[in-house]
C-alpha cells in the first residue's frame, strides 16, 4: 500500500468535510452517481410514476450500461462505439426535453476488450454538483464541468500497464469529499485510486487483491458530525477507507460478492456477502459487528436497495426477496418478469427494476405481498438482441433508463 | 499611416495568438503519468478552445508528440472547436486540414484527428476522402474505405458478376486490417471459390518448437524462470514437471494461427509451457507482436521481454495484446511463456495463444525464412 499523505491531502479532507456541510452544491433532486445519492438506490420522499409513460426518448451514439446521472436540469450519459468500442463519448442531454446540450468524444487508451453482453461504458459517471467524472472500462477517467469544458484526463491502464479484465470492468467510481475513488480492481495489476476531483491526480493508490472485481465503492458515515468512510468491497470482504488518505480504518474479512455492491442505511452496511449481511463498524474504529446474516437474501448482479425498514433484492430466478433491515427475518416474495443485470432502485413506496428484455416493472412494496402495480415496455424499441443492462436512474419524480442506442425519460 | 498601422497591429496580434497556441499545445503535450502536468494543461485546454478555430491545425499537428493521453487532450479540444465553430456558422479550415491528413509522414493519431473534424465540418467532403484512404497507414482511417469495398462487392455477388465480386472482394481483402472485415470478406471470397490465405494475411507465426510440462501449481509458474528463459538449445532435455521435456517441433494449421499446447502436451493443469520460433527479418525495423491468449503469458524478443500478463481464463480475442518491438536484420527470437492454472470448468481447457507480427497498420510483417 502507497499513501500520499501531504498538505494537499489533509486541504482535500477539509474541503471534503465542508463539502460534507454544504450538500446544496447537489441539487436536491439528483441522482449524481450509481445508484443515485449515497448509492442507496432509494430517495425517501420522492415519487415514482406508478403508471409509466414515456416522455421523450433520445438516441445515443453507443453502446453502454451504464446508468444516466442527473445534475441539475441536465441528464449525463456515457457510450462506446467503434469496431472495438475504442470510441468513448460522454453527452449531456437537457432533462427537460432530451436535446443534446453537448457531447465529448475521447479514444480508449487502455484494452477495450469485454464479453460480448457488456461494453466498455460500463462504469456509471459521477458528479458533485460541479463537475461530472466519467469511467470506461478501458480505464479511461475524465472530468468535465457541467458545461462540457475539459478538466483533467487520465489513463489510468497508460499509468498501470498490466491493469484490465478482458470480460470488462465495470465498477462505477464515486466522489467522496474532493477524492474520486476509483476501483480498478482485477486479476492482474489490482488497485484502487483516490484521484484529486480537481487535478485529476493520485492522492492515494492501495494495492487491492488480485481478483475481478466488479463491484462499487460505496460511503459510509456513522452521523453527520462524522468524517465519510469509502468503503472498498472484494472478494475478501470490506475495507473501510479514509478517503482522503486512503488509510485502512477498519476490515469485514468474512468475504463479498464482486458483483453486486453493498449499500447503508441509517447506518448500517448491508454487505453483498455470503447473501446479505448487516454491519456495523463501530464509530470509534474497529472491525464492523455482525447484526445478521440471510444466505437466502443472495441478489444476482444487481445490488441490495433499503427501503423505509426493509431491505429488497432480486435474485437470479427474477424473485424480488425482502427481508426486515433489523433482524433479516425474510418477508414475501414476488417473482418479476426478468432476467435483470440492473439493480433495482426505489422512491417513496415503489420500487423499479428494468429487466434485460426491456420491461420496466414498478412494484408497490407496501402491498401486503408486494405487487407490481404498473410497467413499461421497451421491447419494441429495442434492435435484435439489444438489451437493457443498466440500473434506472430516479429524478424529480421521472425515470431514466437507457440500453445501446436510446435513452428514455419515464413519467406518468 | 493608419492602414500600415492597424496592418501591423494585425499581425502582431495574429502572432501573439499563434505563439498562445503552441504554448497552449505544448503544455498539454508535457501531460506524463499519473495526472503530471494536469494543471497546466487545463488552463491550456480552455485557451485553445477559446482561440476557435485559428488554432484548430496547431492542434492537430500536436498530436502524436505526446502520449496517448495527450492526444485525448487535444482530440477534445479540436473537437469542442469544430462544434462551437459549425454552430456559430463560423468557417473551418478543412482545406488544410485534408492537406494534412493526406500528408502521411503526419503521425496517425493526429491524422485520424484531422479526419474525424472534417467529418464533423464536412460530411460530403469526408464522404469524398474516405475511399482514397484505402492503403493509408493508419488502421482506422482503411476502414471506412474497406467497409465500401465490401458493400460493392456483396452488391456485385448478389448481381451474379462473379468475376466484379472477385476482384472488389479481393482488393477489400488486400487492404482490410481488421478481424472482422477480413472474415466477412473471406467468407465471401470462400464462396465464390477463392482460397484465402488467413495466416499469411495476417503474419500469424505457425511454425514453433515447444517445450513443457513445467509446473505451475499455486499458478507460481509465471513468475518461476525455467531453463528456457536462460537459453535457448532445442537439442536440451531438462527435469519438467513429474518427467524429462525436451523441445518439439509443432506447426499449427489453425487458421487464425492458434497454438493450442493441449495438443502436444495432452491437455494439463498448473502446467506451464513455452513456444519458440526463429523469425528472419529483412531489415531492422520497428514492429508489433500482436498476441491473443486466455492464459499467463509472458512474450520475449532476443531474450528481451516485452510485456507479461497472470490473468486467466478473462477472454481472448485477435490482437489483444499489442507489444511494439524493434526487429534487427536477419534471425530473430519469440519466446512465449504460456501458463495453464488449476481450474477444471469446461471454459477453462484452452491452452493456447496466437501471435503475429505485422507493422503498426496491422498489416502482416512476413519472416524471409519459411
Amino acid at each position: 500500500m502507497t499513501h500520499k499523505v501531504s498538505s494537499i491531502s489533509k486541504a482535500a479532507f477539509v474541503s471534503g468535510l465542508l463539502a460534507m456541510a454544504e450538500p446544496a452544491c447537489v441539487w436536491a433532486s439528483d441522482w449524481p452517481q450509481f445508484r443515485g445519492p449515497n448509492s442507496a438506490a432509494y430517495l425517501a420522499g420522492a415519487q415514482m410514476p406508478a403508471a409509466p409513460k414515456v416522455e421523450w426518448s433520445a438516441e445515443l451514439p453507443g453502446r453502454g450500461l451504464s446508468s444516466p446521472i442527473i445534475v441539475g436540469d441536465r441528464v449525463y450519459v456515457t457510450a462506446s462505439s467503434g469496431p472495438k468500442q475504442e470510441r468513448l463519448h460522454v453527452i449531456a442531454f437537457s432533462a427537460k426535453d432530451g436535446s443534446k446540450v453537448w457531447e465529448r468524444h475521447l479514444r480508449a487508451t487502455g484494452r477495450t476488450m469485454s464479453h460480448g453482453k457488456t461494453c466498455v461504458a460500463a462504469p456509471t459517471p459521477c458528479s458533485d454538483g460541479k463537475r461530472v467524472v466519467a469511467l470506461w472500462s478501458s480505464n479511461d477517467l475524465a472530468a468535465f464541468d457541467l458545461e462540457g469544458n475539459l478538466l483533467w484526463v487520465r489513463g489510468l491502464t497508460v499509468d498501470y500497464a498490466n491493469a484490465s479484465n478482458s470480460l470488462g470492468m465495470s465498477s462505477s467510481p464515486i466522489i467522496v469529499g474532493e477524492t474520486v475513488v476509483t476501483v480498478i480492481e482485477n486479476d492482474s495489476e489490482s488497485y484502487t485510486l483516490g484521484i484529486d476531483v480537481t487535478t485529476g491526480r493520485n492522492l492515494w493508490k492501495l494495492e487491492r487483491p488480485k481478483a475481478a472485481n466488479w463491484s462499487s465503492p460505496i460511503v459510509w458515515q456513522p452521523d453527520a458530525e462524522s468524517a465519510p468512510v469509502a468503503v472498498l468491497q472484494c472478494k475478501d470482504g470490506l475495507m473501510g477507507v479514509d478517503p482522503a488518505t486512503g488509510s485502512r480504518l477498519w476490515e469485514y474479512k468474512d468475504g463479498a460478492s464482486t458483483m453486486s455492491s453493498s449499500v447503508v442505511a441509517n447506518g448500517v452496511i448491508y454487505a453483498a456477502s455470503k447473501g446479505i449481511t448487516a454491519i456495523q463498524p463501530a464509530k470509534t474504529g474497529g472491525d464492523p459487528a455482525q447484526i445478521w446474516r440471510s444466505e437466502q437474501m443472495n441478489a444476482a448482479t444487481g445490488s441490495p436497495v433499503v427501503m423505509g425498514d426493509k431491505v429488497y433484492i432480486i435474485n437470479s430466478a427474477g424473485v424480488l426477496a425482502v427481508a426486515d433491515a433489523k433482524t433479516g427475518e425474510r418477508g414475501w416474495k414476488l417473482r418479476l418478469k426478468g432476467p435483470f443485470s440492473g439493480s433495482p432502485v426505489g422512491a417513496g413506496n415503489l420500487l423499479a427494476a428494468v429487466g434485460e428484455k426491456g420491461l420496466l416493472q414498478i412494484v408497490d412494496v407496501t402491498a401486503p405481498e408486494g405487487a407490481v402495480v404498473g410497467s413499461l415496455d421497451f421491447k419494441d424499441e429495442l434492435a435484435e438482441k439489444e438489451l437493457i443492462l443498466c440500473t434506472p436512474s430516479l429524478s424529480g419524480g421521472k425515470i431514466f433508463v437507457r440500453s445501446d442506442r436510446k435513452l428514455w425519460k419515464v413519467g406518468g | 499611416m493608419i492602414l500600415r498601422t492597424s496592418c501591423l497591429l494585425l499581425f502582431i496580434s495574429a502572432s501573439l495568438a499563434q505563439a498562445d497556441v503552441a504554448s497552449s499545445v505544448k503544455a498539454i503535450l508535457a501531460v506524463g503519468r499519473e495526472g503530471q502536468g494536469n494543471e497546466e494543461a487545463s488552463v491550456a485546454w480552455r485557451e485553445l478552445v477559446k482561440a476557435g478555430p485559428e488554432g484548430l491545425l496547431a492542434i492537430v499537428e500536436g498530436a502524436g508528440k505526446g502520449n496517448v493521453v495527450a492526444d485525448n487532450w487535444l482530440r477534445m479540444a479540436a473537437t469542442v472547436i469544430a462544434d462551437e465553430a459549425l454552430e456559430a456558422k463560423k468557417p473551418l479550415p478543412v482545406a488544410e486540414l485534408e492537406s494534412f491528413l493526406r500528408d502521411t509522414h503526419h503521425a496517425s493519431s493526429a491524422r485520424s484527428i484531422a479526419f474525424d473534424v472534417i467529418q464533423h465540418a464536412d460530411q460530403a467532403k469526408a464522404n469524398a476522402i474516405e475511399p482514397t484512404l484505402i492503403s493509408d497507414p493508419a488502421q482506422e482511417l482503411r476502414r471506412g474505405a474497406v467497409q465500401r469495398l465490401i458493400v460493392a462487392g456483396k452488391e456485385k455477388a448478389d448481381a451474379k458478376d462473379e468475376a466484379a465480386a472477385k476482384s472488389t472482394y479481393q482488393a477489400a481483402l488486400d487492404a482490410a486490417r481488421d478481424e472482422d472485415q477480413v472474415k466477412v470478406i473471406a467468407e465471401a471470397l470462400t464462396k465464390l471459390g477463392v482460397e484465402v490465405d488467413l495466416p499469411r494475411h495476417f503474419g500469424f507465426i505457425t511454425k514453433w518448437n515447444v517445450i513443457g510440462p513445467f509446473d505451475n501449481a499455486q499458478r507460481a509458474g509465471f513468475d518461476a524462470v525455467y531453463p528456457p528463459e536462460k537459453e535457448i538449445k532445442l537439442d536440451a532435455k531438462y527435469a519438467g514437471k513429474g518427467a524429462e521435456v525436451a523441445w518439439q517441433p509443432f506447426e499449427t494449421k489453425h487458421e487464425y494461427g492458434k497454438l493450442d499446447f493441449n495438443k502436444p502436451l495432452t491437455m494439463l493443469k498448473d502446467a506451464t509451457a513455452y513456444a519458440v520460433s526463429t523469425f528472419d527479418s529483412t531489415t531492422d525495423r520497428e514492429a508489433e507482436i500482436r498476441l491473443g491468449c486466455k492464459n499467463g503469458w509472458k512474450v520475449w524478443l532476443n531474450g528481451e521481454l516485452l510485456f507479461g500478463r497472470d490473468e486467466y481464463h478473462r477472454g481472448a480475442q485477435m490482437d489483444q495484446y499489442t507489444l511494439k518491438c524493434r526487429l534487427k536484420k536477419g534471425a530473430n527470437t519469440i519466446l512465449v511463456k504460456c501458463c495453464q492454472n488449476e481450474q477444471k470448468e469446461q471454459w477453462t481447457v484452452e491452452w493456447e495463444f496466437q501471435l503475429r507480427v505485422c507493422d503498426a497498420a496491422g498489416t502482416a510483417i512476413l519472416a524471409s525464412n519459411p
